[in-house]
């Protein structure tokens, strides 16, 4: 019911506000004791969908909403733990895995969690076939035969590949947030001209997780419930309040004057006057970013093995780490992020002008030009600066060329960079993400136009790696497979169109009473049912 | 007389319609100049709206699909036409990002800015005419050079900047004024489940709702915002109106009423006012045009989620469509605020009739 205002209220009111000037301002601050208020740019959100979302902030959130079949042990990289499956299994034949759902489990409906569910998930994914659908339909799942390869027998759930994988490939897999399972009697009730309730779900939940979404604003925030009866145990905090709050030095204030307990985007500069302030905490996690050099080969003198070794040794890791990009990246030359299954951290290479300048004058390369494409990324152009400086020092004039990101992506793909800093994010927890990618291009020609493989767009053919990298994911036993692209790496890292510098690291400054929070490192996302304050 | 009256009304009728009719014109062909351009400018920016859409791993297939769905591969004045028709209906388009209609985004974000820009030209009109006048009055004075250093500073500061100061002063340190956004966290989210969006301004709708500590709360968030962008707007309208009053000053009428021995509160006020607002009105309809499309880095340091923030958010995005959509909003109520300046400059002055 709508009242109607009067003027001695509204004159209060007034008065009321005014007067806040006199009170202390510990009175306004302090956030709700049974919410965890977070402040984070999300702009990024585009739905809350599992089938749909695959922006970071999204992904977060769905996170605390879904649940999905096996998950990763984040403790221990690569492990997998039961998650709405109790147990699974693979048949000799390697295309046919079989899951044994969790029993005692509902939907935040109370719905019972039933194999049917995950079936339908799954289908709905491959049906709707939406950004992050590749991350399953890469095992030959298609609208056509998802009926007949996503099924229900005796209560359990069957998924049959079109060839054998390693089964370590698929399961890392299914955890990626598509995988999350949806509710299906409630979803089929928002289905509106057969978009499988995707419209819906987009700014609704119908999940198992600790959080229900209780509303959504663009550019505002969100909102998140705690359901009673989440298999895991009942998250602590009942409310999550997600802000936006694009400005990293209004996120400051924000932490400073206890109106928000966790600030998710605050940036290096500010982080360590922040982390000498008692009444915070700085946290560091490292995320999945890797950032690296990208050589064209097409450009002369950039496909000599020489010139590219040379490079590798004229990246000032330590200088910049420590500097201007402390706390925010930390030295890592293979392609594999910390965190994924067959990582290494491997770091041979560190500045030294002078070696370079002895295997190029061994090689016979003369001092040369090139072009650094760069993004007008703070960060990366500060980067660009650092490389141009030591290349100098060894006789490669670098020329920058600063563009939007967009722009240079444009460049990238199309085969017209010289050199260009990049960064690379995994799609899913499972290595073959990043191995497809920057070890793998089944057709060098201009024609075959494969822009999704970082190798195509520097031209660069990886020979023997393309092989392995086909073994590798076809691998059935984890520990070879591990070994197979730790091998691969290290060939990459010594001979490739790369030179693989960072990985990058998510500061979260958060309120020192706030326990619990965990972004999820490289391979998952942000838990908030484990947030205790 | 009554026989007289009758056709110099009907004449004034019909000079008044054409000269509304010519306004209307005027109106319809820059809205058309605004259509041009922004159609021209989202074919020249190097950014491909369909990789925005498909992503970096796209095959060409799914590429060439997404080109023909958004119609890039038809001729380009048959796209203009196709730009024109959507938008005169109110289709301003679909996001790239979100695939929402942009017209229902812009909805949704305006009123935040609207409740802003409109409490921050209060301000600047109520501080910036009488210390226009203050300063015209007594020029030299201390009173002038204050006003003018205000002015000033107020001109030559960027505003990303004072909002920081602002914030960092008056809510970090004195705890005078609420933080970003438009509530605290906990009255937010109350907002969200009690109180109806009736207009979107957070102000009436708490109003509206009776609840009275949630106006307070918003009153004491908006304050700052609002200050910094009334200040902007404070500088400019006190300039003009010390230069327009001065001007006013010196012409003979004004002479005539001071031998006549009138008030001087009265000449000043009254007589000199009077004719002052007509240019004033001009001035202050701009500068609120202004602050409804300028307020984009207020908005970001406050957190506040207006059309501003809309657009810079599809900016970095590269939203095109939905940067276009809000520029021809702001557009529009550029043109419309320019008009509804015009009609009241008319009503003001007889001889603009």
């Amino acid at each position: 019911m709508l009242h109607t205002p009067n003027i001695t209220k509204l004159g209060l009111a007034l008065a009321a506000a005014l007067m806040l000037g006199a009170a202390p301002s510990a009175l306004m601050a302090a956030t709700p004791a049974d919410t965890l208020v977070i402040a984070d740019a999300i702009d990024d959100i585009i739905s809350f969908d599992p089938a749909e979302a695959f922006e970071f902030s999204g992904t977060d959130t769905t996170n605390n909403l879904y649940d999905s079949l096996v998950e990763l042990d984040p403790t221990k990289p690569g492990e997998l733990v039961p998650g709405l499956a109790e147990s699974w299994s693979v048949a000799e034949d390697g295309v046919t895995y079989t899951f044994t759902m969790r029993p005692g489990v509902s939907f935040s409906s109370g719905n019972p969690v039933r194999a049917e569910d995950a079936a339908y998930s799954i289908r709905r994914v491959v049906m709707l076939n939406k950004n992050p659908a590749f991350i399953l339909t890469q095992f030959g799942l298609t609208p056509e035969n998802v009926e007949q390869n996503v099924r229900v027998e005796d209560g359990k759930l069957i998924i049959v590949t079109d060839k054998p994988y390693a089964p370590s490939f698929f399961y890392n897999c299914l955890t990626a947030q598509v995988g999350g399972i949806v509710d299906e009697l409630t979803v089929s009730q928002h289905d509106v001209n057969g978009d499988m309730g995707n419209e819906w779900l987009k700014s609704n939940s119908a999940g198992t997780g600790a959080y229900v979404l209780k509303s959504f604003k663009a550019l505002e925030g969100y909102v998140l419930e705690a359901r009673e009866g989440h298999w895991r145990g009942d998250a602590t905090l009942k409310r999550v309040f997600m802000r936006h709050v694009p400005e990293t030095a209004t996120q400051r204030l924000l932490l400073e004057k206890g109106d928000i307990d966790i600030g998710r985007e605050v940036s290096t500069i500010d982080s360590p006057a922040l982390a000498a302030n008692p009444a915070l905490k700085l946290q560091e996690d490292v995320a999945g970013y890797v950032f690296y050099l990208s050589l064209n080969q097409k450009v002369e003198p950039l496909n000599n093995p020489a010139v590219q070794e040379a490079m590798r040794w004229l990246v000032d890791y330590e200088g910049m780490t420590n500097s201007f990009l402390k706390g925010q990246f930390m030295v890592h030359q293979s392609f594999l992020p910390q965190g994924y299954l067959g990582a290494i951290d491997d770091t041979p290479y560190k500045l030294d002008v002078e070696k370079a300048k002895q295997i190029m004058a061994d090689a016979g390369v003369a001092p040369f030009t090139v072009t650094l494409n760069v993004r007008n990324r703070q960060d990366i152009m500060d980067m660009a600066q650092s490389i141009q400086n030591t290349f100098g020092q060894a006789g490669i004039t670098v020329e920058l060329q600063v563009a939007t990101g967009k722009e240079v992506l444009e460049l990238y793909r199309a085969r017209q960079h010289g050199i260009t800093i990049q960064n690379w994010g995994p799609d899913y927890p499972d290595p073959h993400t990043n191995a497809s990618t920057f070890a793998l291009n089944t057709d060098n020609s201009d024609e075959a136009k494969l822009t999704g493989s970082l190798a195509w767009r520097n031209a660069w053919d990886p020979a023997e790696l393309n092989a392995m990298t086909m073994a590798a994911v076809e691998e059935r036993d984890t520990d070879k497979r591990r070994a197979l692209y730790e091998d691969i790496q290290r060939r990459h890292q010594a001979n490739s169109a790369f030179v693989t510098m960072f990985q990058s690291i998510n500061q979260t400054v958060m309120q020192a009473n706030v326990s619990g929070f965990y972004t999820g490192g490289s391979t998952d996302s942000a838990s908030y049912w484990l947030v205790t304050k | 007389m009554a026989h007289t009256s009758s056709p110099s009304r009907s004449r004034r009728l019909t000079a008044g319609l054409r000269s509304f009719a010519g306004l209307a014109l005027t109106l319809g062909a820059t809205f058309l100049g605004l259509l041009l351009v922004t159609f021209v400018i989202a074919r020249v920016v190097p950014i491909d709206p369909v990789l925005s859409i498909v992503g970096e791993r796209a095959t060409t297939e799914q590429y060439n699909a997404v080109r023909e769905a958004l119609g890039l591969d038809q001729p380009l004045w048959r796209q203009f036409l196709i730009y024109v028709g959507d938008a005169v209906t109110g289709d301003l388009g679909t996001s790239l990002r979100t695939r929402e209609p942009i017209a229902e985004e812009i909805a949704r974000y305006f009123p935040a800015t609207l409740e802003l820009a409109s409490i921050a030209t209060i301000f600047g009109v109520l501080v910036g005419v009488p210390a226009g006048i203050l300063a015209a009055t007594r020029p030299g004075t201390w009173v002038d050079q204050l006003v003018r250093l205000v002015g000033l500073a107020g001109y030559s500061m960027p505003v990303f900047w004072l909002g920081l100061m602002g914030l960092l002063l008056f809510y970090g340190i004195l705890g005078w004024v609420g933080g970003p956004g438009r509530l605290d966290a906990g009255f937010e989210m109350m907002f969200e489940f009690d109180v109806t969006r009736a207009t979107g301004m957070i102000l009436i709708d708490t109003a509206l709702a009776g609840r009275w500590d949630m106006f307070a709360n918003a009153l004491s968030h908006i304050v700052l915002p609002a200050g910094v962008l009334g200040y902007y707007s404070m500088a400019y309208i006190s300039r003009m109106t010390r230069s327009f009053m001065m001007n006013e000053l010196s012409q003979e009428y004004i002479t005539t009423a001071r031998v006549k021995g009138m008030p001087e509160w009265r000449v000043i006020w009254i007589h000199a006012l009077k004719n002052v607002m007509v240019p004033l009105i001009t001035v202050i309809a701009l500068s609120y045009a202004n602050l409804l499309e300028g307020s984009v880095l207020t908005e970001t340091v406050f957190a506040w989620p207006g059309l501003g923030l809309y657009i810079t958010n599809a900016l970095f995005a590269a939203d095109m469509p939905a940067v276009l959509g809000g520029t021809i909003v702001v557009g529009a109520v550029f043109v419309g605020l320019n008009m509804f300046s015009d009609l009241l400059y008319r009503l003001v002055d007889p001889r603009a009739r």
